[in-house]
């Protein structure tokens, strides 16, 4: 176990390795932070030549990147370019909004594709099992800002015109620290999250448990006079839930990465939108770092949920 | 009762009566286009996107694309009336004609990028799989980076790392903005991942085969090995891989575009149409975002059910739930 877990680390450490190079080459061509410089009136190229060297951008792209590298392995992601503003201390401005979104958001689909799951499985091609079943291939076929338009179309757009009480767009301002308002704009965006992964989580668990029902020992357990309920549960479910730890494992480190499409509809102040808005100004240093966390909480959760597994299953030893 | 639905999923004999196990052979090839052909989900599918392209290619001859790009700023935000069935955009475009051309863009986008993707995953994966070592290593570990990285992020940076020039491309006496050629290698680049670690295992499990050895033995070359013994018999898995990975591509192109990255004006695609709705979605506008995601989710949904049915027919162990 332990020596298969430090195996594990030095891959983690080379891919996370990796992703720095990828990311840090991609972003720091992806658009020209001097572009906002362009046309302002006054200013000589001896000064853009000035700020074009405090920000560092006169040294060469691969003693950029090393320098880079280097202030990471400190644990310090660098400053924004343009708010001045270390970049760890605006991730940490923007993660809480994004954890309360995204893990609401989390929370409300796995219970919910999990009741799904299990009533479309054990009433397998009934009318409610076909009617989950389609709701689930045509929600698992939409994209997100079609919900995302739609749910702001009819509950805040139309429901003001007929005089119903509406939702807010999120266009307005509004005080994210009274749980009030907090609430109450949280509505629209986590629905849209919820019905699009409620789709895709609640069909994977169905297949997942229907193949587990086929197998021996449930039918074992079954012929030896234990209730339904209990197979399913004690016998049937426990193993059901193995890939979709995976599944799951993967789905948390995406909560840090917040969504960017969600949340530019509904002007959330997340994650998403962060690295939205930075990317597009070419600001490079919060875009590596969102980009790093995001990608880092991904490698380590392939590697816990890869440890979830031997507790979840002790036919399982990782070597 | 939960027992009466398991019992009807259990193998029994009842299915040694199944049509595969009497009457002539069959070669693998018929037989997987016998399952799908039972599997009424997938058939209908398949039948949905015929009519759409068809409707596609009959609307292009029908309609102008002159009449797509048409901006007529008197009749912007028409709603859907006799004169313009699906009504007009903010800047008087018929949002009809658009969805024909711009469904052209999107297949089009769609079917090269996975054409890109499934060769770069067949190959990363096969050239992983079959050199090992230190090659194996070096790519899995790019392609554990790759996967890492949240996909709509990628997507981001690298098409504005692409888009720095962008001239316009003629095809056909046609112009397109090369926008889309980009969207295209965005996209391709950005999603072969998953289908290269599958394409490794299977290759993997077949490198071991005694017909590998043999074809050795007789003095084949590596590439021969590769391109006709190994990669043949993955074929199954990359067709539906291929098949599920265009629906995805046709919903990033409609993510990029959607945020504002993809293909530009005047070209039209499924993706920047939504983009344009966005900002009048408050204002009421339903038929500016319904329409073309009304043509996106019909596409993706039969590619899905396509998708999900020759999973199914390929897959040997289906043969009895059939």
């Amino acid at each position: 176990m332990w020596t298969y877990l430090s195996r594990r680390m030095i891959q983690a450490a080379f891919t996370l390795l990796i992703i720095t190079f990828i990311s840090y080459i991609l972003t720091s061509q992806s658009a020209d932070p001097m572009a906002q410089y362009a046309n302002r009136p006054g200013m000589t190229g001896e000064q853009k030549e000035r700020i074009r060297r405090s920000l560092g951008l006169d040294q060469p792209l691969h003693v950029r990147y090393l320098n880079w590298l280097a202030l990471v392995a400190r644990g310090d992601l660098g400053t924004s370019f343009f708010s001045k503003q270390p970049v760890l201390d605006l991730i940490l401005q923007r993660l809480p909004m994004t954890l309360i979104l995204m893990g609401t958001a989390l929370v409300i689909t796995v219970v919910l594709s999990l009741i799904l799951g299990i009533i479309a499985a054990v009433k397998q091609y009934s009318w409610i099992d076909n009617l989950i079943t389609s709701f689930s291939f045509i929600g698992y076929s939409m994209p997100v800002f079609f919900v995302a338009l739609g749910l702001m179309l009819i509950f805040a757009v139309q429901f003001k015109e007929w005089g119903l009480p509406y939702l807010p767009t999120g266009a307005g301002i509004w005080d994210p620290s009274d749980p009030a308002q907090l609430i109450w704009h949280l509505v629209l965006p986590v629905s849209c999250l919820v019905i699009i992964s409620t789709a895709g989580y609640s069909r994977f668990l169905r297949s997942s448990i229907l193949e587990v029902l086929e197998q021996d020992y449930v039918r074992t357990a079954r012929a030896k006079g234990l209730k339904g309920r209990d197979v399913l549960l004690k016998h049937a479910l426990r193993n059901a839930a193995l890939p979709f730890i995976t599944l799951l494992g993967l789905d948390l480190a995406a909560v840090l990465g917040g969504a960017v499409v969600t949340e530019s509809v509904y002007a959330w102040p997340g994650m998403g939108r962060l690295f939205w808005e930075y990317a597009q100004r070419g600001d490079f240093p919060v875009v590596n770092g969102v980009l790093l966390l995001t990608s880092a909480a991904v490698v380590v959760m392939t590697i816990v949920t890869d440890i979830a597994y031997t507790f979840v299953d002790p036919r399982i030893r990782l070597s | 009762m939960a027992a009466d639905t398991a019992a009807a999923s259990v193998p029994g004999i009842l299915d040694l009566k199944s049509a595969e196990t009497i009457g002539p052979a069959l070669t693998p090839g018929q037989l997987v286009w016998r399952r799908f052909r039972r599997h009424r989900m997938a058939l209908l599918g398949a039948i949905g996107l015929i009519v759409l392209l068809l409707f596609i290619l009959i609307g292009s001859v029908l309609v102008p694309e002159a009449r797509a790009n048409e901006v007529d700023v008197r009749n912007k935000l028409q709603p859907p009336s006799e004169a313009y069935i699906f009504g007009t955009d903010s800047t008087g475009r018929d949002i009809f004609s658009r969805i024909i051309y711009g469904g052209q863009i999107s297949l089009a986008i769609g079917v090269l990028s996975v054409a890109l993707s499934v060769t770069l995953g067949t190959l990363i994966g096969g050239i992983a799989a079959y050199y090992g070592g230190w090659v194996d290593a070096l790519l899995m570990r790019f392609t554990e980076a790759m996967l890492a990285i949240p996909q709509l992020f990628l997507l981001i940076v690298l098409s504005k790392y692409l888009a720095r020039d962008i001239a316009s491309i003629t095809i056909f006496d046609r112009s397109f903005s090369g926008s889309v050629g980009i969207v295209i290698l965005v996209i391709g680049l950005t999603s072969w991942m998953s289908l290269a670690r599958i394409v490794r295992a299977n290759v993997l499990a077949l490198r071991e085969l005694d017909y590998v050895s043999a074809a050795r033995a007789l003095g084949a070359s590596n590439a021969r090995i590769f391109f006709t013994h190994l990669i043949p018999n993955t074929l199954s898995v990359i067709i539906v891989s291929a098949t599920l990975g265009l629906a995805n591509s046709i919903i990033n192109e409609a993510y990029i575009s959607f945020l504002g990255l993809g293909v530009q004006p005047p070209t039209a695609s499924w993706g920047s149409m939504m983009q344009a709705a966005q900002s009048f979605i408050q204002r009421g506008v339903w038929w500016m975002w319904f329409f073309p995601s009304l043509f996106i989710i019909f596409t993706i949904l039969c590619i899905n059910l396509m998708g999900d049915g020759l999973r199914d027919a390929f897959d040997p162990r289906s043969g009895r739930r059939a």
